[in-house]
């Protein structure tokens, strides 16, 4: 390998090999009084943009703690790059990239003192740093405020810099946990337009936790979470093909007694969610006049739509997406045991 | 695990040791402390205000407590100010153990692959320099106080700052790593410091204290620390112990605190407190 080249030229064996650069197998987490993982398996194969999503409380921030070797799991394990996350967690950190969603630059550095103390953490220095600095700024699109102190910067910038700290070592994995939580709509299209180019172009895995549906539409993979257990795993389109069909949504004055109703006449499985009736149905534009000449008057009114992603979440758990916990995910600082 | 280490031999950038995050850490704590105005005003200003209150209060003092035969209080006060400073610079430094972790820069040390040691040396080295400095820079009040260095009694003195300095911020580490908020911090130093420093003969001497004071006053590694530099400046005043023994049991309690503190840190969870 040579030292100074700028290119990231890490091609791990295992990918050649095909193995999965991530195997997480059974993994359980017990905080004293709650289950935050209930038996999570799934591989992330390399070069994936493989994303977490789950509303708060899912357990997927306990997982990232998990996969970033901070915390031990009750039980199960995970394989990162060819090591054990719980009995090799110096490997595994060679190997990893990690992204928090609090920040973790050093405000009263600059862009380059603080990825200049970055890589001193794992064992870069001299010249070789000094270049790795550069292209990674220049990268990020900061070179030109490589000497400016990072309190100075937009929380845009502050992202980018985050994002060159955790790949200044070349890792064959990067973590991210909620990386966009701050961020305007032009900043997280920018960030993820990055992701897509680091997989691409230098192979490297990315697991990015999220409970945006918009963002997870943007993964190659996704793994989602409600309560500890992994509900759904598979590309965005084939989870949403699996609902087969369209969703159909209606109001009525007493949703209860429509579903009720729908259900003896259709044989469909109809639903009462949020005060509307729901339901899946193939050839939906076809359903529609039928409904509405069953029951005249009933309905007030009745929409058709191609299921997304929150209706895969809605298919495979029975309730809404944002049904226990409403509140949007903080937007810094230090997460509590209960996340 | 043999076959799984050979699949990725180039991939892995050599471990980084203990030495090089150290000095990092160490580095980062100095260059966040003198960009911060306040604090280096306050480093400065606190002895000079120490000695100014002290001066102004007993101005003529000064002058008799030279004359006299028998030490002088002020004399006798001027090393156990000196210990009073370095405690306070010492411990109150790790509160940015506590900053780190509510930031989030905590946290990306501790994904790197960087010894728990290298992270308690360098951040106890920090505070450490920063608190001998301030102890220093409270030195060049000693000619007032009747102290005259040579050149070996100076080293000794810098010797015994440090590493009073050392063991206290190993302390001021070890507290402040299980905490997440400053004020459990504040709460938790004020309960220690006072009494520490009270009776570390600062005030008054051993000889002055009765019963269990004085056995308080002897397990207090503190007493070591102010005894040793009151031999060092006054090398004809009586003291209790001799300045080796001294030195050893500072040597120990800095050893033994760097020990608690790593200890702390080198624990891995089940619990999100990272």
């Amino acid at each position: 390998m040579n030292l100074n080249s700028t290119a990231i030229d890490v091609v791990p064996s295992a990918q050649a090999a095909g193995q999965p650069t991530i195997a997480v197998r059974d993994i359980v987490h017990r905080y004293q009084d709650r289950t935050a993982l209930n038996g999570v398996s799934f591989d992330v194969r390399p070069a994936e943009l493989f994303g977490l999503l789950g509303p708060n409380g899912s357990g997927k921030t306990t997982l990232f703690r998990i996969l970033s070797t901070l915390m031990v799991p009750t039980s199960g394990s995970a394989m990162i790059a060819g090591f054990d996350a719980v009995r090799q967690p110096e490997a595994v950190r060679r190997h990893i990239g990690v992204v928090f969603q609090a920040q973790s630059v050093d405000p009263k550095l600059t862009a380059y003192e603080n990825l200049w103390h970055q890589g001193h953490l794992y064992g870069l220095r001299g010249p070789e740093l000094k270049t790795r600095i550069n292209v990674i700024l220049s990268r990020v699109g900061l070179l030109d405020r490589s000497a400016d102190r990072v309190e100075t910067f937009s929380g845009g910038m502050q992202r980018r810099i985050e994002l060159a700290k955790g790949l200044l070592h070349h890792p064959e994995v990067l973590l991210l946990d909620e990386p966009t939580t701050g961020l305007d709509p032009g900043a997280r299209r920018d960030l993820w337009q990055y992701l897509q180019i680091l997989r691409d172009q230098e192979r490297v895995s990315v697991i990015v936790t999220t409970h945006l549906m918009e963002e997870a539409e943007r993964c190659d993979r996704l793994a989602i979470l409600n309560e500890g257990n992994l509900v759904a795993l598979g590309t965005p389109a084939a989870l949403t093909r699996e609902i087969g069909g369209d969703v159909i949504l209606l109001e009525a004055r007493d949703p209860q007694i429509l579903a009720g109703r729908i259900r003896a006449k259709f044989q469909v499985d109809a639903t009462v969610m949020d005060n509307h009736v729901r339901l899946e149905i193939e050839n939906g534009h076809r359903f529609v006049p039928d409904v509405v000449e069953a029951f005249p008057g009933e309905i007030q009114s009745l929409s058709v739509s191609k299921p997304t992603l929150e209706d895969v979440f809605i298919h495979r758990t029975g309730h809404r997406f944002w049904s226990e916990d409403a509140e949007p995910a903080p937007k810094s600082g230090r997460k509590k045991g209960n996340k | 695990m043999a076959t799984q280490t050979a699949t990725f031999p180039a991939a892995a950038p050599a471990s980084a040791g203990v030495l090089l995050p150290a000095f990092t850490l160490w580095w980062r704590e100095v260059v966040r402390f003198y960009r911060q105005r306040a604090r280096v005003v306050g480093v400065i200003a606190s002895p000079l205000l120490f000695w100014v209150v002290i001066g102004s209060g007993f101005g003529t003092s000064f002058r008799s407590g030279q004359a006299a035969g028998q030490q002088h209080y002020l004399n006798y006060f001027y090393p156990g100010t000196l210990v009073m400073i370095v405690l306070f610079t010492a411990i109150f430094t790790m509160m940015s153990v506590i900053e780190d972790r509510n930031e989030g820069f905590l946290l990306s040390v501790l994904v790197a692959p960087v010894p728990r040691a290298a992270i308690v040396l360098g951040k106890v080295l920090g505070g450490t320099t920063l608190a001998t400095a301030q102890g220093l820079i409270f030195l060049v009040f000693a000619p007032l106080v009747g102290v005259h260095f040579t050149l070996a009694s100076f080293g000794l003195i810098v010797l015994t700052v440090f590493l009073v300095s050392f063991a206290l911020t190993a302390l001021g580490f070890a507290i402040a790593w299980p905490m997440d908020s400053t004020q459990a911090f504040h709460a938790i130093i004020n309960l220690f410091l006072i009494p520490l420093w009270l009776l570390s003969g600062a005030l008054f001497p051993l000889s002055g204290a009765s019963g269990w004071i004085r056995w308080l006053m002897y397990a207090n590694p503190l007493t070591y620390g102010v005894e040793a530099l009151r031999t060092l400046m006054y090398p004809e005043a009586p003291s209790a112990f001799s300045l080796t023994a001294s030195l050893l049991t500072l040597v120990l309690f800095a050893l033994f605190m760097f020990g608690l503190a790593f200890a702390l840190a080198n624990r891995r969870t089940t619990k999100p407190a990272a």
